[in-house]
């Protein structure tokens, strides 16, 4: 099965009020191609899953967020992510905040087809305060109360790897595929941006093979889009794009998320890329040190 | 103690009492999130608890810290296994974990808060980062505490305004639990150190930082303090400490966690 598509044929399979996972970690190998054509349609009332980074603070300052499931929102370097901040900061933005590892236990419980999965996560804290939805239950095993998380039931992933074949074995060749499979499990589609489109015998060398961490049935649709996670990284191929960071962050307090729109969104990708150096310069983009 | 250092900064200071925290802990994975705890941990592993664990901060558990900063080309890190962000719940989850983190506010119970300031949970004044691992660290495995700046506005008086970590707050306790089943070891700040292990885990001054006074403390935390007869100085960082701290940090990142980068000693400078 060929489950090639373009950004523009993802964008048309999503709906407005659909809940959206986004892969990847905070400025870490998120699927922002995706997300800028989001940028660029008409999309709109979307609940957001993420470990959150730009791609979150994107999607808040154009409007397109109605509710939004995290645990954190931040570009690691530039600790506090500005247009998150503005739209929490502005009331209008429906929060779910939650643990880190819950997040992770309410993906799996989606993947496992269970409503929720126990946990001591979250006792004793604003999380539960603030989360009448999240419930405290009765263990049958003890006398303890427990926190249900609740299943992440995702109406589409977007993920970004770094290689996958036209059938959709995804390869994650950077050293961490952070919850990516999770989100791939936990969605009814999942749609997958890659750097490079390879051949499937690429993936008969077992070492290449290991870095598989979903089946195909779980990948829904491929779209080939070399550069795709920039300004996040993709590691091993490219770090993120500090200057192009605080480019975006500087409109937050002057000119707003329109200015950084015009400088950069353009009507393609291929515009894009253009507008940011190229793919050449993308892929020059020396990886952090940590 | 010998040769004890006596030109030292307040950051080195800072870090070899935060490295305290990480002595009696065996096999535990180590993390200090920030310089300073990140410092204190490594120093702790290189000196004292050789059997600590700690990760790159990306992905993989070594058996040798990575000094901080750029490395060089040809730097090559003590990997030991991959260590991915799932896998890190696994390992907290186990307990076998000792945290150190930088929270925004801390309250009398030890609950903290790394998320919102002021307003109201919907529209909060000031949006910080979220509750990110808190609610679960807390709840798993020890945690301690570093602030550069100690003052009122992280030593609240009142509760935090969002609560990310659980404390040892009897209306928060979960049914089942005891307040003993909680865990918060040492808040180490510019001016002190403190634990919980005063009565009923009452927050306690364990040591006093060369030349800063009790009445220092007292003034810039926003709650009583359990205060033992005698406040012991903060132990100055050794020669052999000193070195190895510059070791790990040899682009001296430390310089610039607090403010001024002041001397460990402030007896002389009228702080």
């Amino acid at each position: 099965m060929d489950k090639q598509m373009t950004a523009a044929e993802v964008v048309d399979q999503l709906r407005d009020g659909m809940t959206v996972g986004i892969g990847g970690w905070g400025p870490r190998r998120k699927p922002m191609a995706l997300v800028r054509e989001i940028l660029r349609s008409d999309l709109k009332d979307l609940t957001l899953v993420s470990y959150g980074g730009a791609d979150v603070g994107m999607l808040c300052a154009a409007g397109k967020v109605r509710k939004l499931v995290f645990a954190f929102v931040s570009l690691d370097f530039i600790p506090l992510e500005p247009y998150f901040r503005q739209a929490r900061q502005s009331g209008a933005l429906e929060v779910t905040e939650i643990d880190e590892g819950m997040l992770l236990l309410g993906l799996r419980a989606a993947a496992w087809g269970v409503p929720f999965i126990p946990t001591e996560v979250g006792l004793g804290t604003d999380i539960i305060r603030q989360n009448p939805d999240i419930k405290l239950v009765d263990s049958p095993y003890d006398d303890k109360e427990w926190v249900a998380m609740p299943a992440l039931n995702l109406d589409a992933a977007l993920i970004h790897v770094d290689r996958a074949d036209n059938r959709g074995v995804c390869q994650i060749a950077g050293p961490d595929h952070y919850m990516d499979d999770w989100y791939a499990r936990a969605a009814n589609k999942t749609y997958v941006s890659c750097d490079e489109l390879v051949p499937t015998e690429y993936f008969h060398d077992p070492a290449q093979a290991r870095l598989v961490f979903w089946e195909r049935a779980a990948t829904t649709g491929v779209v080939h889009i070399p550069g795709g996670a920039h300004p996040t990284s993709c590691s091993p191929l490219y770090g993120f794009d500090v200057p192009h960071f605080k480019a975006y962050a500087a409109t937050a307090s002057e000119g707003g998320f329109k200015a950084y729109t015009d400088e950069y969104l353009g009507s393609s990708e291929q515009e894009y890329q253009q507008k940011v150096g190229g793919l050449d310069t993308i892929r020059a983009i020396a990886l952090p040190t940590y | 103690m010998t040769n004890t250092a006596t030109d030292y900064t307040l950051a080195e200071l800072c870090i070899v009492a935060a490295s305290e925290a990480f002595r009696d802990e065996g096999e535990v994975l180590a993390t200090g999130i920030g310089v300073i705890p990140r410092l204190a941990a490594s120093l702790a592993m290189k000196t004292f608890n050789t059997d600590l664990m700690m990760t790159d901060s990306e992905a993989y558990l070594l058996s040798e810290p990575n000094p901080l900063g750029a490395r060089g080309d040809d730097f090559v890190q003590a990997s030991e296994t991959w260590m991915g962000f799932s896998r890190i719940f696994d390992n907290v989850w186990s307990g076998r974990r000792h945290a150190m983190l930088g929270p925004t506010q801390i309250d009398r119970f030890g609950q903290s808060n790394t998320s919102a300031l002021g307003g109201t949970y919907q529209q909060p004044k000031v949006m910080m980062l979220g509750a990110r691992g808190f609610p679960g660290n807390s709840i798993s495995h020890p945690n301690s505490f570093f602030v550069p700046g100690h003052n009122k506005r992280v030593f609240v008086e009142g509760e935090c305004d969002f609560v990310s970590s659980i404390g040892y707050n009897p209306d928060r306790l979960p049914r089942g639990h005891s307040l003993d089943d909680i865990d918060i070891r040492l808040v180490v700040t510019d001016l002190c150190v403190m634990d919980f292990a005063g009565a009923d885990h009452r927050m306690r001054l364990v040591s006093l930082h060369p030349g800063i006074s009790l009445e220092q403390v007292c003034e810039n935390t926003g709650f009583a303090l359990e205060i033992g007869e005698e406040v012991p100085v903060t132990a100055a960082p050794t020669a052999e400490q000193l070195a190895i701290i510059a070791g790990l940090d040899p682009h001296n990142q430390r310089a610039h966690q607090i403010k001024g980068n002041p001397a460990g000693d402030r007896s002389g400078n009228g702080h």
